[in-house]
């Protein structure tokens, strides 16, 4: 074997994987985090800080959480009420979990799922977060090479989770504003014969992330059919399962699956997660439940590479045991989600900035198309940046997510306290003052051609072109399924 | 199945080997000092169960760590909601020490160079996905950890080419070794990134020799390419002779901040110093930046849950526990290992001589009917179905001679570890008898004779052992 020339070593003594972008990092949507690491908002410290408005968590019910731990020391090995499992636990590295944890954890996903279904504690796998447990979906559904059908916009963490050691591809299956960005038989039928890599599955989020949108019945039932109907899975990434709030009802596609006598469920996998009902995202509980047995068990044996801390099993098995804790927790849960929701939405409202209107996830889909120089994403970007550095606002671009359409912005709402979501609103309220201001200077300054800062800015909200009446406004019914049609 | 990938569908798990089946045994019919007397006694686990009770006082004398508090407020929100991958910089920093203490504060570990992983297994699968592509190799000696088979190969596509170590010199690298493990992998046609290393050795028990270490060290230069050593073990050093870890090598080589250096990464864990496995907590050490930055991203696939570094940086800041720990925790370890050794030697059974690990490796090669694997599966069965023990075969480890097994003790009472001996005692003496009564006065005098005078010859060949340089 040659002996690598010093120029060369760097390049090939580390893995491609390692050496090149497949993390997804380097793109420039992650200026917006760095703004704001740079200088974070503080109510006191740092009143002029960015606002972190990009990051999905549910913080609204710590204190209930925290009250819970501090009343059940039992549920730690490590309190005197507790410690007498320290050992046993602490050298619990079993692969198919504590089976009280286990158990609880298929009770609450049947709680989060109206009771409507019931889950197999035997089908439950951990893995590392949702993360871990969507790499490791893709590892046992996919080669290298295969691709799975993904709705856009979606999670910008897919692109790693689902591709980046697994060597899978992604394959957008285009929605559009048009509808409510609903997935419609068309898009798919049309993504999957155009797609250039064997299609494995389709990958679908319910409760959507970004949308904030659930799948109706006739919806979940037309993806069931298309994906049994061409042999390829169907993943349901349920994490925001327990987030809907309002009217909005939440439909598994578990639920969906006992309708349709004849589906091979050999092919329907879901991943969840207690990051995003629980907000507990730092324990690190993801799981897979598939009805696949061969995948329940090889996903399994690949959980040995993230499984959930036994500490964290002992605790999470304790807290989802408690009936009375855990109905009160996503009752308050949902009605704090929807409180924050309504002051997020009714300040845009009054400003004239639509949204999509949906009813669950940690966010809304807002749409600033109408301040778009033009309708290109470079123009999304120039918006974006004007939001981060100088309304100081992190939100993250519909681009990020694989939007068809420039224009629409996911802004988190459950992460910040009541004032923190005022300042955003107040930021906002000037910012939309002096997009007024200055377009109306640039009306009267059009003729003698000056341009101003916010040139790259459209006119006013009240442009009523883009501004869709009756389907962003807060009363407007929710538009049928499209896919009702489809319906055998 | 076409629906699955490969990885589904193959058996590139491992877990077909006989050192899982062994585990399935036990779980069959595991034994219970009350409950099950007559069961498998499992001795095919390394787990470190001699300290628990430390821990738990320290626990009880640190209600603040114990219920997730800070000067005694709740903090069960914050951590909750903590997710970086880079981990809490209060707990990479008290794991720095703590290496750095196990090593003798010899060598320095800087926090920033850790990536948290969820477990050893998982850090060294992610430093495979960093640092090969599918189909490059690594070296690793041979007797090997199962696991490895899976951790390294599985998910990653990598290969590994072993290094025969022979019973000869104690299975100790040599320069020869590498070298044809080396061409080997050429002939393969498999471009090799790397030597793998435990260190202690897992299933040896034994510590490598600063002349290994430098004979390491010296081959990845020449050939320019990585060196893993997977130090999980580090803790679990007892005797008089000291951990000499692969940075102490490179310290001593003056290489601390050479090119070299930043192709030496450490795999460390607190599943067996610490006795922690469930916790999952693994890490790895690079001095190579773009190392630890992608490492770092791919942890995101298996973080340390955040309640328990939260518990474990409390723990290990406590340097008055870690100095008591580690003296009291080395100090059980030797007595337990010296009551299987005992009890191997009444059985007129030895094992190779150690001083680190949670195992002895036994030689049973007498015991074989004939040297083949054939014949050490066969022994196996027995010694898992009729003793009633589960211990690992040396095949399951890769190791080229038959007739070697893996045998823990630190996952049991003194007293399970008594009957375990004595049943082996007892199988033993059945065999000898046995084999007395089948083979004629000659032939039982001769295979009397030679199993004297091997287990002789391997007692002097050790003592005439190069005594390690300090």
């Amino acid at each position: 074997m040659v002996a690598l020339t010093a120029e060369k070593q760097d390049h090939n003594l580390l893995s491609r994987m390692a050496a090149g972008d497949g993390h997804g990092e380097n793109s420039a949507y992650f200026d917006g985090w760095k703004a704001y690491e740079e200088n974070p908002f503080h109510p006191i410290d740092r009143p002029d800080g960015v606002i972190q408005m990009g990051l999905a968590e549910n913080q609204l019910c710590g204190d209930l959480m925290r009250k819970w731990v501090l009343e059940h020391p039992e549920a730690s090995i490590c309190t005197a009420e507790g410690v007498n499992q320290f050992s046993d636990i602490a050298i619990f590295q079993d692969y198919h979990g504590l089976p009280e944890f286990r158990q609880a954890v298929a009770k609450f996903m049947e709680k989060t799922r109206n009771n409507k279904v019931k889950f197999d504690p035997d089908r439950i796998v951990m893995s590392g977060g949702a993360t871990g447990a969507h790499e490791t979906v893709a590892f046992c559904l996919a080669n290298p090479g295969d691709g799975f059908l993904v709705p856009t916009p979606y999670y910008p963490g897919f692109d790693r989770d689902l591709r980046w050691r697994t060597g899978v591809n992604l394959v957008p299956v285009t929605c559009h504003s048009s509808n409510g960005f609903k997935i419609t038989v068309e898009a798919l039928d049309a993504a999957y014969e155009n797609a250039r890599v064997p299609v494995k599955g389709l990958l679908i989020t319910n409760p959507s992330n970004p949308l904030g949108t659930t799948l109706d019945r006739d919806c979940l039932k037309s993806l069931v059919k298309f994906t049994n109907d061409k042999g390829i899975h169907l993943i349901a990434d349920e994490i925001y399962a327990a987030t809907t709030f309002g009217e909005s009802e939440f439909i598994s596609v578990a639920e969906v699956i006992e309708e349709i006598p004849d589906c091979n469920r050999d092919l329907i996998h879901i991943v969840y997660s207690l990051s995003k009902d629980m907000g507990l995202p730092g324990l690190r509980i993801g799981i897979i439940y598939s009805y696949n047995n061969r995948v329940v068990q090889i996903a399994r044996k690949m959980s040995s590479f993230g499984l959930v801390s036994s500490q964290t099993q002992h605790l999470i098995a304790k807290m989802l045991s408690d009936k009375d804790f855990v109905d009160e927790f996503i009752r308050k849960s949902k009605l704090r989600l929807a409180e924050r929701h309504a002051e997020l939405t009714t300040g845009l409202d009054g400003l004239g900035i639509g949204w999509l209107k949906a009813g669950a996830g940690l966010f809304i889909w807002m749409d600033l198309r109408n301040l778009l120089k033009t309708a290109t994403f470079d123009s999304e970007m120039e918006l974006w940046r004007v939001i981060v550095h100088k309304v100081k606002l992190n939100v993250s671009p519909g681009g990020s997510c694989h939007c068809h359409e420039p224009g629409w912005f996911r802004v988190c709402f459950a992460n910040m306290d009541h004032q923190t979501m005022e300042t955003a609103l107040e930021r906002i309220r000037v910012f939309t003052s002096q997009i007024e201001e200055e377009s109306l200077k640039l009306t009267k300054q059009m003729a003698k051609k000056k341009k101003c800062w916010q040139s790259s800015l459209r006119l006013s909200f009240k442009d009523t072109r883009r501004f869709e009446e009756g389907f962003f406004s807060p009363h407007s019914p929710v538009p049928p399924s499209p896919l009702v049609r489809a319906q055998i | 199945m076409k629906q699955l990938s490969t990885k589904v569908t193959s058996n590139a798990h491992g877990q077909d080997s006989s050192y899982f089946l062994g585990w399935e045994e036990y779980e069959k019919n595991p034994y219970d000092e009350i409950k099950n007397p007559n069961g498998i006694i499992q001795m095919g686990l390394a787990e470190n169960q001699l300290c628990f009770d430390l821990i738990e006082t320290w626990l009880a004398k640190n209600p603040d760590a114990a219920g997730l508090k800070k000067d005694g407020q709740s903090i069960f929100k914050e951590l909750a909601l903590f997710q970086d991958y880079h981990g809490l910089p209060e707990f990479k920093k008290a794991l720095a020490e703590f290496m750095e203490e196990i090593r003798g504060n010899r060598v320095t570990f800087d926090p920033s160079k850790i990536v948290l992983a969820a477990g050893s297994t998982s850090a060294n699968e992610t430093l495979m996905f960093c640092l090969a592509e599918p189909g490059d190799a690594f070296l690793l000696p041979t007797p090997y950890y199962p696991g490895f088979d899976r951790d390294l190969k599985w998910r990653t596509g990598a290969e590994i080419v072993p290094i025969h170590c022979s019973s000869s010199n104690g299975f100790q690298i040599t320069e020869s070794a590498l070298q044809q493990a080396y061409q080997q992998a050429q002939k393969l046609d498999l471009k090799v990134k790397g030597v793998l290393v435990t260190n202690p050795s897992n299933p040896l028990g034994t510590m490598l020799t600063r002349r290994e270490l430098n004979l390491l060290v010296d081959f990845i230069t020449s050939k320019n390419i990585h060196l893993i050593s997977d130090e999980i073990y580090s803790g679990t050093v007892f005797g008089f002779e000291q951990f000499v870890s692969v940075m102490d090598v490179l310290k001593d080589k003056k290489l601390e901040n050479s090119e070299v250096s930043k192709r030496v990464h450490v795999v460390y864990s607190l599943s067996k110093d610490l006795g922690l496995p469930g916790f999952r907590v693994g890490a790895i050490y690079s001095n190579d930046e773009m190392v630890v930055s992608a490492a770092t991203k791919m942890s995101s696939f298996g973080l340390v849950s955040s309640q328990t570094q939260y518990l474990l940086s409390a723990l290990l800041s406590d340097k008055k526990f870690t100095g008591t720990y580690l003296n009291e925790n080395q100090k059980r370890l030797k007595i337990r290992q010296k009551q299987l050794v005992s009890g191997l030697e009444a059985a007129g059974v030895t094992c190779l001589k150690s001083n680190a690990g949670l195992f002895c490796w036994v030689d049973m090669r007498h015991l074989l009917d004939t040297n083949t694997f054939e014949a050490e599966l066969e022994l196996w069965k027995k010694i898992v179905y009729e003793v009633k023990l589960n211990i690992s075969p040396g095949s399951s480890c890769h190791c080229t001679e038959p007739g070697w097994f893996r045998v823990c003790f630190a996952n049991m009472s003194e007293e399970t570890l008594d009957l375990a001996m004595k049943r082996l005692k007892e199988y033993v003496e059945s065999t000898d008898s046995r084999r007395l009564i089948s083979k004629s006065s000659h032939e039982r005098i001769k295979s009397l004779r030679k199993r004297t005078v091997s287990n002789w010859v391997f007692r002097v060949s050790w003592t005439d052992r190069v005594p390690d340089e300090r």
